[in-house]
């Protein structure tokens, strides 16, 4: 009895707060667009008996989905998304495993303060950190002024609005997400199987690629994943530092909710959008499932 | 020694693989390894052993080329290589964690090395599957290290440090993680693979059991420097030093103060196998014989003590235990000393004494030990006899032997083949004998607190400069 109730805790969570939403948009997502509050139609009307819930499922029809394969915007927002997430996340994959690396390898001691550096961007609204990035990357900003001042540059470069922005924000906003798992995959390693490695003859650089990145493997794909799944819906990112032809599908979205006001049609981006995130998280899953027998 | 007998070090011809040329290693203020000089030789199983924090470990990573040595050399085969960094070495090691990878399969751990040398395909396999054979691995080649035991990971550690045919293959407390059956099984398994691969072997351990066992010699080491470098049965037989008498084995440490002995002949100090790292013992010099001699006082009359010992001794015996006070004369040598009022009856001396060495005054009112081969060098020092306890006998009845103490049992250790009885001997110090079990244990005839003699030869000690 008190492992079933145990057990029904994470299940009504997800019930609750997964389940009952994702319905809603998917219903939503099967709708017309109607000039009422809420803005679509049919409505389920229980008065009605029988009748009112054949009407309601009658009423239901995939006319939204079609519509999103006859607009080419749509497509190309989704796979310019998948685009900019997957070269964002390769260029936080680089910036954060030589931190993680770093941190690992650091005195023990120092270590908890790494950590807490490391997550301590996260104690200011990420709102303002990423609206600091427009003061940093603007025509007039920090980065164009210090870089002229130091005379490297004659006029100031065009960073900000562009994609180069964007990846910026993500690399930034995104960074911990790929410290954290990499640092905790390195920090387990046991420092004399890279001596052994050299004993064995290899140089550093290749017990690097031989023992370090294959034992860092999890960490590294966990990391990918919890800066790749994110970033592909990202929305304040784009539309802050991004500029007009930055194509992402949280701008999408946006526009389609709160500009055309047409909920049906942006309910169905949305559900498409979780499909084509479903599956890297089912890869994600496997590969731990993976890494959790392994390490048995 | 013989010959035939594996003893390069002895030979002044021999070439050593390996050489420590004045070695000094600090870290920061710290000196791990202080001024150390040292030779190892081919196909040698060299122990190095001591405690925790004395410079072992640091020496053979000095060999593996993790640390470099702050000043000296360090040479193999004559090449200095002090500064060489590990890859390129011909030394390999077998971790005490074993080191393998997690990531690699048994057979992928023993081929890592091979394929670093960028070997032909089939080469490594051979080589591969014959360590595999010779570590008794063949069922697990493809299994991941999780999934074997410990015994069988470190076979693995082994064959992938031995995988590429090193001229020196260093162990870092290689059986530390095993159990002790398995151990001993498994230090008979490394000497039987140091012989069949003919590597030289470096051991690093804290266990002297095990330094003992494998070793063909044995380093004992104490802040940075080694004491004493010899075979097994000299570091055992012959410590130089009290440090080494002490680390190695159970031993009693009896301080007094030394006294040379009449000699017919010159003393040869050296009866036992002189260690290598021994100082040279000065040869007694004539003028010390002839000191001695003069010192000889009268001889005590032989034909009266040798018909004494045959013909009154059985019946002696048992008069001794019950009144050991009213014992006949002292021989000669306690002369002087018996005159003291409290110095009790001196034992009955066999004629078969060596004659030489020293006596030893260690407590006022016990007889002084008789230490035939004592160093007469030490006369009038401050020394320390150390005594092995399975080197003195326990009986209840006082023995016929050249050095007797007489105490009462206050512990029996029982080991089960042996037993170790630790005997307060009269003046509060406390001596440890060991005996075998040879009768079950319901008839052994001594207890607690029964007042037993411990017995011992005249040899059977080490006269030790106290330190």
């Amino acid at each position: 009895m008190r492992r079933a109730v145990l057990i029904a805790v994470p299940y009504l969570w997800l019930l609750a707060l997964f389940l009952v939403p994702f319905i809603i948009v998917l219903k939503i997502s099967l709708s017309d667009i109607a000039l009422a509050r809420p803005p679509y139609a049919p409505q389920l009307d229980l008065n009605e008996g029988w009748a009112g819930i054949r009407a309601f499922f009658t009423g239901l029809d995939l006319e939204n989905f079609t519509f999103l394969t006859t607009d080419d915007l749509y497509w190309k927002a989704y796979l310019s998304s998948v685009r900019i997430a997957a070269v964002a996340t390769l260029c936080t994959l680089l910036v954060g495993y030589p931190i993680a690396y770093g941190m690992a390898r650091a005195p023990q001691e120092w270590r908890p303060t790494l950590l807490m550096l490391v997550i301590l961007p996260f104690w200011t609204s990420f709102l303002i950190r990423v609206y600091s990035w427009i003061g940093i990357l603007s025509t007039e900003g920090v980065l164009n002024q210090f870089l002229m001042g130091i005379g490297l540059i004659g006029e100031p470069l065009t960073i900000l609005n562009t994609n180069t922005a964007v990846y910026i924000g993500i690399v930034y906003t995104y960074l911990p997400f790929m410290i954290l798992p990499i640092y905790s995959a390195l920090e387990k390693m046991d420092e004399s199987l890279l001596e052994a490695a050299e004993d064995l003859g290899s140089s550093r650089l290749a017990a690097f690629w031989l023992v370090t990145i294959p034992l860092s493997r999890n960490g590294i794909v966990a990391g990918c994943f919890l800066v790749f799944i994110p970033s592909i819906g990202e929305f304040v990112i784009p539309s802050l530092l991004g500029g007009s032809d930055t194509l992402m599908i949280g701008k999408v979205l946006w526009e389609e909710f709160f500009s055309n006001r047409d909920w049906p049609v942006a309910s169905a981006v949305a559900v498409v959008l979780l499909l084509i995130l479903i599956i890297p998280i089912v890869l994600f899953q496997r590969s731990e499932e993976k890494a959790r027998e392994a390490g048995r | 020694m013989a010959d035939s007998v594996f003893a390069p070090w002895n030979d002044p011809e021999a070439k050593p693989l390996i050489q420590f040329k004045g070695v000094t290693k600090r870290f920061g203020d710290f000196t791990a390894i202080d001024d150390l000089t040292q030779n190892i030789y081919e196909r040698e199983f060299f122990a190095l052993l001591g405690p925790s924090g004395c410079g072992k470990t640091t020496l053979m990573r000095m060999l593996a080329g993790f640390e470099e040595p702050t000043e000296g050399q360090i040479l193999l085969n004559g090449v200095d290589i002090g500064h060489v960094p590990p890859n390129k070495r011909a030394v390999n090691m077998m971790f005490q964690s074993y080191a393998l990878f997690p990531h690699l399969s048994v057979y992928d751990n023993i081929a890592f090395g091979l394929r670093r040398e960028k070997k032909p395909k089939d080469e490594i396999h051979a080589r591969v599957k014959e360590m595999l054979r010779l570590t008794r691995l063949d069922r697990f080649a493809q299994r991941k290290p999780h999934q074997i035991s410990g015994g069988q990971r470190q076979r693995v550690a082994l064959a992938r440090s031995l995988a590429k045919a090193p001229k020196l293959l260093l162990l870092d407390e290689p059986l530390g993680a095993l159990d002790k059956k398995l151990r001993e099984e498994t230090q008979f398994e490394l000497m039987d693979i140091q012989e069949k691969t003919g590597t030289t072997f470096i051991i690093v351990t804290h266990d002297q059991e095990e330094a003992m066992t494998v070793a063909s010699r044995v380093a004992v080491m104490d802040e940075g420097r080694i004491v004493q470098v010899a075979t097994p049965d000299v570091i055992y037989e012959a410590p130089n030093s009290v440090y080494v008498a002490d680390f190695i084995g159970d031993v009693n440490l009896i301080r007094g103060t030394a006294r040379a002995r009449p000699a017919d002949s010159p003393p040869e100090a050296a009866v036992e196998p002189t260690p290598e790292t021994k100082p040279a013992p000065p040869k007694a010099t004539a003028s010390t014989s002839a000191s001695i001699a003069e010192r000889t006082g009268p001889q005590p009359n032989t034909l009266g003590r040798a018909l004494h010992d045959k013909l009154l001794s059985p019946i002696f015996g048992k008069w001794i235990e019950d009144e050991p006070r009213r014992l006949p004369p002292p021989s000669a040598a306690e002369a002087p000393r018996a005159a003291a009022p409290q110095t009790p009856a001196a034992p009955p001396r066999p004629q078969d004494i060596p004659p030489g060495g020293l006596e030893i005054d260690w407590s006022t009112g016990q007889a002084a030990i008789i230490a035939a081969n004592g160093d007469p060098v030490l006369d009038g020092e401050k020394v320390v006899l150390a005594l092995r306890p399975e080197k003195l006998g326990i009986a209840k009845t006082r023995p016929d032997a050249p050095n007797t103490l007489k105490g009462k049992v206050i512990d029996i250790a029982y080991l089960g083949n042996i037993s170790t009885y630790h005997v307060e001997i009269e003046g509060g110090v406390m001596v440890k004998a060991q005996a075998a079990n040879t009768r079950r244990i319901a008839r052994r005839d001594i207890t607690w607190e029964d007042e037993v003699w411990l017995s011992f030869t005249a040899t059977a000690g080490v006269v030790l400069k106290d330190e």
